[in-house]
């Protein structure tokens, strides 16, 4: 795995938003003053007049983000997932959602992989706030190549849409000619018959590596990404729930309200199926890097693999 | 108009204020009072806008980020021609395009959703920022309460639109002194609020009576010859102004008049000399 490429999804959002800036004069990037952590940097060199730096007020900024789009221009906010879906979540709801604005929110430095900042920036809720708002798309790219291409799809998308990216550097996946991006479309990386493994964001990469290791012990997982949590590709999931008849969801977030929650209400609504959900569990986070925190909140392949063995 | 035709259509605003909440039985006359002729003002005299195109982009924009006082936004978009003045009586129903508090998916003539106090300037200094980045010329203005002021999101935005020098930007406090639970300076003060604009980089104008059409002409074209900062226009009012038995009472904040009250409003409205 040593020559595999790795880059951070925070890095192909700056560098995604540099892209489509030079296609879309409309397109403008707040920041509330982390446009260097955001990696919304690139986007402020390359086009000053169009970066707006809010300073230390979330909340201002997503009302001002509102103001631009009620006139017409498309602006991606950006900030940590704790202060944008967090901190903001009113403003989100109320100045943004509710009048349906087209307004895009790029939130980085999402789940316990934010490493050493500890527990009080390490946001595991996000997931589970903005898909709550009706209308809200939501998505949680896995890699460089889709984490540019939910960006490209966000800008494209008519109304309210909420990204989550993350802090650490991770390999990318998706490098292949094949590759199509759509917003609600999962997308099957590994075909299996015995459990369904259903990721999102880093953990897809992860899921890909406890499908191998699961692979050796004698278990046949497939494995399926999902980049759109809100809305889900319910068809996906249940027809590859209908073939192996066991599902586990992975995702760095709360087990409670996210990706786990939301593939729970699709099966036990519509195809009753025994079910895993792998996440944090109603704990906070804590300092450490970010490796290692994955790897003792059984967060990385390892982690999985042996939940799922256990559990399948 | 002369402000004595300012001053009859702030009648007729007053009066559609009234008809609403009483048919919606609940609702909040006592701030939309307060407000009627800076509502009227700013619909029949100061704004670029047409009723016929209420979408036409170099309107100028209005946001009522003092939502819960929507009665007297609809009464004056009513009365400017943007709905029939009868749909007034839908206010708060089931099915109807006057909701609670304003939602410009719904209501023509509703630049901005509002009512979660605070939020709505931050939507007004985007609006003005955005005619600022794309060199357009419409004109933003909006509306909070001296209680709504004591929300932290406000000082956020006017740091950033003072900081930005938004001079197409018109902030008006609606100094009433009241707010729910009681007189704004019993319950958190905000005073003093001139100082606080100025320490904002506002050019802060003061009224001393805001219900009354001279001082509030006098007050939007000193906002309008302001260059170089956003304008903040303070104005004293009375909180329920134009009825009697609400005028200055702290229990008319959010509350509808029932049928007797409403008649004998009306009769107070209607025999008022303009």
């Amino acid at each position: 795995m040593a020559d595999v490429k790795k880059i951070a999804t925070r890095e192909s959002y700056g560098n995604a938003l540099v892209e489509l800036g030079k296609q879309k004069d409309n397109l403008y990037v707040l920041d509330a003053d982390l446009a260097e952590a955001t990696k919304t940097g690139t986007f402020k060199k390359a086009f000053p007049d169009r970066h707006i730096d809010c300073g230390i007020q979330e909340c201002n900024m997503v009302g001002v983000a509102a103001g631009l789009a009620a006139t017409g221009k498309v602006p991606f906010c950006s900030s940590f997932a704790m202060f944008a879906a967090g901190r903001a979540f009113e403003q989100v709801r109320n100045s943004v959602a509710y009048p349906k604005l087209n307004v895009k929110i790029g939130a980085t430095h999402a789940g316990i992989s934010v490493g050493e900042d500890g527990a009080s920036h390490q946001c595991l809720e996000d997931i589970a706030l903005m898909r709550t708002i009706p209308g809200m798309v939501v998505m949680c790219p896995s890699d460089d190549v889709e984490a540019k291409a939910a960006v490209f799809a966000a800008y494209e998308h008519e109304g309210p849409v909420y990204i989550r990216f993350g802090r650490l550097a991770v390999p990318v996946i998706n490098d292949n000619p094949g590759y199509k991006f759509e917003i609600g479309k999962g997308i099957t990386l590994r075909e299996g018959s015995d459990v369904t493994i259903v990721a999102s964001g880093l953990e897809v990469g992860e899921a890909l590596g406890a499908a191998d290791m699961l692979a050796k012990e004698g278990v046949n997982a497939e494995v399926i990404n999902i980049h759109t949590i809100k809305p889900l590709d319910k068809d996906l999931i249940l027809a590859s729930a209908k073939k192996t008849g066991k599902v586990v969801t992975v995702e760095e977030h709360s087990i409670y309200g996210g990706l786990g929650s939301a593939v729970a209400e699709v099966l036990s609504e519509e195809m009753p199926t025994k079910l895993l959900r792998i996440g944090v569990h109603d704990t906070f986070g804590e300092s450490g890097p970010a490796t290692e925190l994955l790897h003792k909140y059984e967060l990385d392949a390892e982690g999985i693999c042996k939940q799922v063995k256990a559990w399948v | 108009m002369t402000d004595q035709e300012l001053k009859a259509k702030a009648l007729e605003v007053r009066k559609g204020i009234i008809e609403g909440t009483h048919a919606a039985k609940s609702g909040h006359p006592g701030g939309s009072l307060s407000a009627a002729e800076v509502f009227t003002y700013l619909y029949f005299e100061e704004m670029n806008i047409d009723p016929a195109d209420p979408k036409k982009a170099d309107r100028d924009r209005f946001v009522l980020s003092k939502g819960h006082t929507a009665p007297g936004l609809y009464s004056v978009l009513a009365n400017r021609g943007y709905f029939p003045v009868e749909d007034l009586k839908t206010l708060r129903h089931v099915g109807s395009h006057l909701q609670g508090h304003p939602c410009m998916t719904h209501t023509p003539g509703v630049d901005a959703s509002s009512g979660s106090l605070g939020q709505g300037i931050s939507v007004a200094a985007g609006m003005a920022l955005s005619a600022k980045l794309t060199n357009e010329s419409y004109r933003v203005y909006t509306l909070l309460g001296d209680g709504e002021i004591e929300e932290g999101q406000v000082w956020e935005a006017a740091m950033f639109a003072g900081n930005r020098k938004l001079d197409n930007l018109v902030v008006i406090v609606d100094n009433n002194n009241l707010q729910i639970d009681g007189p704004i300076t019993e319950v958190n003060s905000p005073y003093p609020i001139v100082d606080k604009w100025k320490a904002f980089n506002f050019h802060v104008i003061e009224v001393a009576d805001g219900n009354d059409m001279a001082q509030i002409r006098a007050a939007f074209d000193e906002a309008k010859n302001t260059k170089g900062q956003p304008s903040a226009i303070v104005m004293k009012t009375v909180k329920g102004k134009g009825i009697s038995f609400m005028e200055n009472q702290v229990g008319w904040h959010g509350k509808a008049p029932n049928d007797e009250e409403y008649q004998k409003a009306m009769d107070e409205l209607n025999n008022t000399e303009v």
